[in-house]
């Protein structure tokens, strides 16, 4: 260590270091100047956006004619509405039927991946990751074909095995499905990913000694890579949910005719979906934000869980 | 970008890894004989990753009449280039792609270049404040914005750029997840004493990070660079609400309008949907290694 060279900006040892008094104006700045456009990008189109949706949801806010001061009628309105429970629901029950199976597919894969004898294991994980590049909307349109009434792929292989055609977009638990499987289908390989990444920092000679010891396969899944996968399931689990209370694509373009309600029931309207049919469908800008305040309030209340469910697993 | 609004917590508990994927690559993993269900298992997974766009390959190249039969028709028809062909008049779709590789492109730059220079600063740099700017970059990822879009879209009305590329663009060029990315790679690869030996030799704050340090985190920063640009070229709900005019729609809107003739013409949907997923296919095949290799070095949040 070369500590007693003149350091200038270098970060200095001790927190009374000379930390650059003899530096020029333009030296001193730049750090701020780095950092700069982050700041002002996030403020402009994040935070300033985020504060004022709590404004306009106070108020009959028509992007074009007046702007009411209503109170907190909006929020009445709105738990009131049949309408939001409908899109909360839809939203619940599509996140539950995609996380679940997302996340235990990718359990017993990141295992299988990580073994260390496996062959071609570049091409599985690049093979997994593809649905991840591919968009949204290109998943929707070859998804609703798929599980089409009549010329879909999986209808005829229900028909093969004596199962009747199921109209998966219409009914209400066939469009969850459907749209639950595009998500599983994207994300899966992707969360695979992300804990055997979380894997391969566990030493191998727990899982030698375990092997050693006769334990086979499923005890070794059981016994230690369920447990240090923890702290990142808690992780995924939480963001697949912010993920889940975001849903928009699918269900938009899933249900062909009848766009913002995504069916003639609302069977897989969404809340962001019904965020947008308010705001920009019916240009009710405040009941919309209203929608979206909603939305921030469930997102915390999911980060509320999350820390409970972090800090008692810490505590064990 | 997805956004991150875990607490601490967990953020730490998956970026804490050190950023170094040779390193740890081969200090995982099980040994002993590999079972044949796991290559069953694995192989399952792979078929149905990938199933779904060859059956999009499928549809996008026959016409309706095959595309409709039972049982249906599993190898490629020869009428893609035809329906391709169809795609292009219905739509403007090469102006789209085109769009959409600007976009794309100039996100992935400006997240490398604007995250860069900021995780240079908070990894390197001493300066008043440093500490509490750091963790409101960090807080930032817990603020969810996406739900905010009536007044993001009222600003961009403000500045006039309702159905323009840069409203689609501009929001998307700094990221605080690139930010803690990069200061991650930076703080670890990049020693004091380099700092101190160039400040030595005269080099100037700028200097340091562009001809010493950015160099050496290329790799990570060309990691940032491609998630972005992939989840540039894939978002969908930002270029829906500020982009009105076809000849500025993103591939990802030209989907959707070649959709609303759905009942019309399946095939003409696949072969657009087909279209606008090739280019990200062939990068894939390229930089897709280095894409997993980026996710299992520091669980990578796109």
């Amino acid at each position: 260590m070369t500590a007693t060279l003149p350091t200038r900006l270098v970060p200095a040892r001790s927190p009374s270091g000379a930390t650059g008094y003899a530096l020029p104006f333009r030296e001193r700045v730049a750090p701020y100047a780095y950092i700069a456009p982050f700041f002002l990008l996030f403020g402009v189109f994040g935070l300033v956006p985020f504060l004022f949706t709590f404004y306009i949801a106070l108020f009959e806010w028509n992007p074009i004619g007046d702007q009411t001061f209503i109170g907190v009628d909006n929020f009445t309105r709105m738990l009131a509405d049949p309408r939001f429970w409908n899109a909360t629901g839809n939203t619940i029950s599509i996140w539950a039927l995609s996380t679940v199976p997302q996340l235990l597919v990718a359990l017993v894969l990141a295992h299988v991946l990580n073994h260390a004898r496996l062959r071609f294991a570049l091409f599985f994980r690049m093979s997994i990751l593809v649905p991840y590049i591919t968009s949204v909307a290109a998943t929707a349109i070859v998804f609703a074909q798929m599980f089409d009434r009549d010329y879909g792929l999986l209808n005829w292989l229900l028909g093969l095995v004596g199962i009747g055609s199921i109209d998966f977009i219409q009914s209400v638990w066939g469009s969850h499905v459907m749209i639950a499987v595009m998500v599983a289908w994207r994300w899966f390989g992707y969360t695979a990913l992300l804990y055997l990444a979380s894997l391969q920092a566990i030493p191998r000679d727990i899982y030698e000694a375990a092997s050693i010891d006769g334990a086979g396969g499923w005890h070794q899944f059981r016994h230690i890579t369920v447990p240090s996968l923890r702290p990142v399931i808690i992780f995924t689990v939480v963001t697949s949910t912010i993920g889940g209370l975001q849903i928009f694509t699918e269900p938009l373009l899933v249900a062909r005719t009848t766009n913002l309600t995504c069916g003639p029931v609302r069977q897989c309207q969404t809340l962001t979906l019904f965020l947008y049919e308010q705001g920009f469908g019916k240009y009710e800008f405040g009941y919309g934000a209203a929608i979206g305040v909603a939305l921030f309030v469930m997102i915390i209340l999911v980060a509320a869980v999350n820390y409970a469910l972090s800090s008692r697993i810490r505590g064990n | 970008m997805l956004i991150d609004t875990t607490a601490g917590g967990a953020i730490g508990t998956t970026m804490t890894g050190a950023p170094s994927g040779g390193r740890r690559a081969r200090s995982g993993g099980r040994l002993g004989r590999v079972r044949w269900w796991s290559y069953l298992l694995v192989g399952v997974a792979a078929f149905g990753s990938l199933f779904p766009l060859y059956w999009m390959f499928i549809v996008a190249s026959t016409d309706s009449a095959t595309a409709t039969r039972m049982p249906p028709e599993i190898v490629p028809g020869g009428n893609f280039f035809q329906l391709a062909g169809l795609v292009l008049e219905t739509v403007p779709f090469l102006q789209s792609i085109l769009n959409s590789l600007v976009i794309a492109t100039t996100i992935g730059v400006g997240q490398v270049l604007l995250c860069a220079l900021a995780g240079f600063a908070f990894a390197k740099l001493r300066f008043r404040g440093s500490g509490v700017l750091f963790l409101i970059v960090v807080l930032t990822m817990t603020v969810p914005t996406q739900l905010a879009i009536i007044p993001q879209y009222m600003i961009i009305s403000w500045l006039g750029w309702v159905d323009t590329l840069q409203a689609v663009t501009v929001p998307g060029l700094a990221s605080a997840f690139g930010i803690f990315w990069m200061r991650q790679h930076i703080a670890a690869t990049i020693s004091d004493e380099l700092m101190q030996a160039a400040r030595i030799d005269g080099a100037s704050t700028w200097q340091i990070f562009w001809r010493i340090a950015f160099p050496i985190v290329r790799p990570a920063a060309f990691v940032l660079g491609l998630f972005g640009f992939v989840t540039a070229w894939n978002d969908f709900l930002w270029p829906f609400i500020v982009l009105k005019s076809p000849e500025r729609f993103t591939a990802q809107i030209a989907i959707k309008a070649l959709q609303n003739s759905y009942t019309v013409d399946l095939g003409l949907a696949m072969s657009g949907s087909f279209l606008a997923t090739l280019p990200l296919l062939v990068l894939f095949v390229l930089v897709g290694r280095r894409m997993v290799a980026g996710i299992l070095d520091g669980a990578f949040k796109g």
